[in-house]
């Protein structure tokens, strides 16, 4: 079987070797670093010699500077961001590492959004913590190649060699004679010269970098606090109407009639009509139903509240959770297919002195990033212009121009800020919507998506039951590990009857255990989806570090010692944990082992700056509570040690966390921590709070009132962020992989403070 | 008919008297930087300044504001310079950015009503507000700056 690199290849279907190689051979030089740049002088730097994952990607990597920088005679540099900007910083990151190799005053810099367009600039999926992984190495190649164009430009204008003149803030010197040029004096000399080739370019020295590893502050900040950023719903258009939709309150289901004479009579309604539903899965074709057409949202809104819609519901107008849960539990109590396998793990169960089980449920999520989707169409019959938040912008052209029978470059997809996304915005339903609603009204069209909306129809994270049942022997060594995990698969979104986890969801903390345990077997037993399920921040990886590191604290306890030492001894020696080797279709988070290897020395090293720095072990006030976890996801080791204080009616107050980063090479350690604090508290929404359920195929919640998410009062007091020296490592991820290590090491607090062990989250008011 | 100063500007609006201010601002007149996060005065993405008080917008309707003077972020400081704007970009608060002016516009409330919050005083106002991306604990430190000076 060939498998998965992307989400949004699984989508395409693209899976086909000669296409993976047809794409590494065109493109993907770029991700494929050449180990023998061109040594110029005392400047001459080894280039990074690591091999990633970015040209399995679809549309893999272009290394261009003529599509990624230009720069006018006043030597205002512009570089293009071309990937989606939902608060990670990547639209100022990105565009920095092009600015340091091209030697480029960030003052001098503009950043320019890309549209959606992946023959042009490559992947543009913003999602699976690639961005900086995938684009570091060639952003610097983009900056390097310019700047070469440069000194180029200059050495033949003063007929001197290249090898003696040098780019610097922003000019070319030449050294011997001091004689020196703007960027904006040589950037019409140099756009005539040839792009060099990648293999020859030197690229810089880390101690010569002006702004990688240390960061500047991110180009939307003024616009973000003035009010002026443009994010979907922001956008206008003349003449635009303005939509809102009721869709099947159940997935499967359609539409069977509607009355629109009370929504008509709504002052500022002007229409009302059938949308185009496609049946389910379809993968991010819209659910249909009936849209509103009024001349503002709080009329379309209003108009909807007063139609009466009769729907059929169709084959999950049982799905009831609570059923669905007891389903789960009764399958992970019997064995199901086996992922990894090494050892014994029956015959040393049976062997063990001791067995410690915990059984862990992790509900439905619903995304909820703050601004709900919304997008703007401007449909004619020969063309298609589209403005949204979009994490999948190319994805979403292609979409689009398919929906619509439309070549694809009649499709231009306008990329605004995302007012978060955290997986729902790679799904693009509400731009072809709008799309689809442009051209039957024959005019611009705005669809909002209220916040109700956003929680009933959401490509929701999935589900699951994980069961772990731990064998120690008499000396108190861990010598078995069965760990069964059953939840429906986010594949089942795109094709029917699918019955397991995708290696892309095996692969996320649960076949990957990096622990030193002789008999280790992971099982997948089977759950069909009966809703919309799809990836959601860090995925797979939320139930199965949850029921991981959960586990951790609870062999620790059974057997009376530290949790941090008990993690730290499961952890192991220093070594390589060879996946592959006891895994079929071992998924790496898309990357090569060779680059991206899981490291149990990474994890140690992590776990032990954590603990250091969170002072693992001091002592606490009564009703106080330490509790750690580690966990690597997305490439990178993350280890967080939280502090709660849980009072006598069970409010829990978080006095302190510490959360540990290892990500490699990093780039905007500003951005980072702002990251691993967004996480801390994403994992207190998902901990205490976070749980859609489903009665008669309904989702039962609607809004923050009872899909309630983290406020700023039970916020921790003080995050402490501390990111381990790496640079000499490949890049990992960050967006998402702070959230996993979260719940369990709160939830490992909670324990330490009260005596009451959380194995099913949310907490809601199981400590009061 | 309804008269209203937004950003010291007259306005008049002779559609819906029900129309919540929030689509007045956004679609009605252009003033986007006002935020839809709930409709339901659960978010905080809408909040504005009405007469001095801040409001959530998505459930203040139009005839609630007939002769009044409405304040959004596009009006809270003539250069975007107040100063919890300042303290905002000082510390970076910001990830997304989307929760952020209704964060912003809260805070200058508070500060305007109190100078000198504590910090639970701070959480206490603040609780109304969400955000997803979780800047929470820079929200506190950068009202904490504003409070002392930026
Ligand atoms: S939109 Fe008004 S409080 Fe949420
Ligand atoms: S910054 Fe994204 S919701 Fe607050």
């Amino acid at each position: 079987m060939t498998y998965m690199f992307s989400k949004r290849s699984v989508a395409h279907g693209i899976q086909n070797v000669s296409r993976r190689h047809v794409l590494k051979g065109a493109v993907a030089t770029g991700s494929l670093v050449l180990a023998a740049p061109l040594a110029r002088g005392a400047h001459a730097a080894a280039a990074p010699t690591y091999a990633t994952g970015a040209g399995d990607m679809p549309h893999g990597v272009v290394v261009d500077p003529r599509v990624f920088v230009s720069i006018a005679p006043d030597g205002t540099v512009s570089i293009v961001a071309h990937r989606a900007e939902m608060g990670t910083g990547v639209r100022t990151s990105l565009p920095m590492i092009v600015a340091d190799e091209l030697e480029a005053d960030w003052a001098r810099v503009h950043v320019a959004q890309a549209e959606g367009n992946e023959a042009k600039y490559g992947n543009q999926d913003t999602d699976g913590s690639r961005s900086t992984r995938h684009y570091l190495v060639p952003m610097r190649q983009i900056g390097a190649a310019a700047r070469t164009m440069l000194e180029e430009a200059a050495a033949q204008k003063w007929n001197v060699k290249i090898e003696e003149v040098k780019a610097a803030n922003h000019e070319v010197v030449h050294g011997a004679s001091g004689r020196r040029l703007g960027y904006g004096d040589l950037a019409a000399d140099a756009a005539k010269l040839p792009v060099p080739q990648i293999k020859t370019l030197r690229l810089k020295d880390e101690s010569e970098f002006r702004y990688i590893g240390k960061g500047v502050p991110f180009v939307d900040l003024r616009d973000i606090t003035t009010g002026r950023a443009i994010y979907g719903a922001d956008v206008r258009l003349p003449l635009m109407k303005y939509a809102v939709l009721v869709r099947p309150p159940v997935v499967g289901g359609k539409l069977v009639s509607f009355d629109a004479k009370d929504a008509l009579a709504v002052p500022g309604v002007e229409q009302v009509i059938e949308a185009q539903g496609w049946p389910w899965p379809s993968k991010f074709q819209p659910l249909g139903g009936v849209a509103v057409i009024a001349r503002n949202t709080g009329a379309a809104i209003k108009g909807r509240d007063a139609l009466k819609v009769v729907w059929d519901d169709g084959p999950n107008a049982k799905y009831d959770s609570d059923a669905y849960r007891a389903e789960l539990e009764a399958s992970v109590r019997k064995p199901g297919l086996a992922v990894r396998n090494e050892g014994d793990v029956d015959a040393a169960l049976k062997s063990a002195d001791k067995v410690v089980v915990g059984e862990y449920y992790i509900p439905h999520l619903a995304h909820v990033s703050m601004e709900p989707p919304a997008a703007v169409a401007d449909v004619t019959d020969s063309k298609a212009e589209i403005w949204a938040p979009l994490q999948s912008p190319g994805g979403t052209q292609e979409d689009i121009a398919k929906t619509l029978g439309l070549p694809l470059d009649a499709v231009t997809v306008h990329m605004t800020l995302l007012g978060g996304g955290f997986g729902r915005k790679s799904k693009c339903d509400y731009a072809i919507e709008a799309a689809l609603l442009s051209r039957k009204l024959k005019a611009p069209v705005r669809v909002q998506w209220t916040r109700e909306d956003n929680i009933r129809h959401d490509f929701y994270h999935t589900v699951s039951t994980e069961r772990i049942e731990a064998g120690v022997d008499k000396s108190g060594k861990v010598i078995a590990w069965r760990h069964r995990s059953a939840a429906p698969s986010f594949m089942s979104s795109f094709q029917p009857n699918v019955k397991n986890e995708s290696a892309i969801e095996l692969g996320m903390g649960f076949v990957d255990l990096p622990f030193a345990i002789p008999n280790i077997r992971c099982e997948n037993p089977e759950a069909a989806a009966h809703t919309r399920i799809g990836w959601f921040r860090a995925v797979s990886n939320v139930p199965h570090a949850f029921a991981v590191q959960t586990m951790v604290a609870e062999i620790a306890h059974a057997l009376n010692r530290d949790p941090k030492d008990m993690l730290l001894e499961l952890i192991g020696p220093d070594r390589i944990v060879d996946v592959g080797k006891s895994t079929k279709d071992w998924w790496n988070y898309g990357e090569p082992f060779e680059s991206y290897p899981v490291d149990a020395g990474r994890l140690r090293r992590v776990t032990e700056l954590a603990a250091e720095k969170g002072e693992w072990g001091r002592k606490l006030p009564a009703g106080h509570g330490l509790g750690i976890a580690a966990h690597r996801s997305f490439v990178s080791y993350i280890a967080t040690v939280v502090e709660v204080a849980v009072d006598d009616k069970g409010n829990i107050a978080i006095p302190r966390v510490d959360t540990a980063v290892d990500c490699g090479t990093y780039v905007n350690p500003e951005r980072i921590r702002s990251q691993m604090e967004g996480a801390a508290i994403m994992g207190i929404s998902l901990a205490k709070h976070g749980e859609i359920t489903f009665k008669n195929g309904r989702a039962q919640q609607s809004n923050f009132d009872d899909f309630p998410v983290a406020r700023i009062d039970e916020a921790p007091a003080v995050i402490n962020v501390h990111i381990a020296p790496g640079q000499n490592r490949p890049p990992g991820g960050i967006g998402e992989p702070g959230v996993p290590p979260f719940a369990p090491a709160f939830c490992n607090a909670i324990f330490a403070a009260t005596g009451k062990r959380i194995r099913r989250l949310p907490i809601g008011s199981q400590l009061a | 008919m309804i008269n209203l100063t937004v950003n010291g500007e007259a306005h008049r609006w002779d559609g819906d008297p029900s129309l919540p201010l929030l689509w007045y601002l956004r679609d009605e007149s252009g003033l986007t930087g006002t935020k839809y996060g709930c409709g339901q005065a659960l978010c905080g993405a809408c909040t504005v300044h009405v007469g001095g008080q801040a409001v959530r917008a998505c459930i203040t309707a139009m005839q609630d504001v007939a002769d009044q003077n409405v304040v959004t972020i596009e009006g809270l400081h003539p250069t975007g310079d107040h100063p919890v704007q300042k303290a905002w970009r000082e510390l970076q608060v910001p990830q997304c950015g989307f929760c952020q002016t209704g964060q912003i516009m809260q805070a200058a409330m508070l500060l305007q009503d109190n100078p000198k919050p504590t910090d639970e005083q701070i959480r206490e106002q603040m609780a109304g507000n969400i955000c997803r991306c979780g800047c929470y604990t820079r929200i506190e430190a950068a009202i904490r700056l504003a409070a002392t000076g930026v």
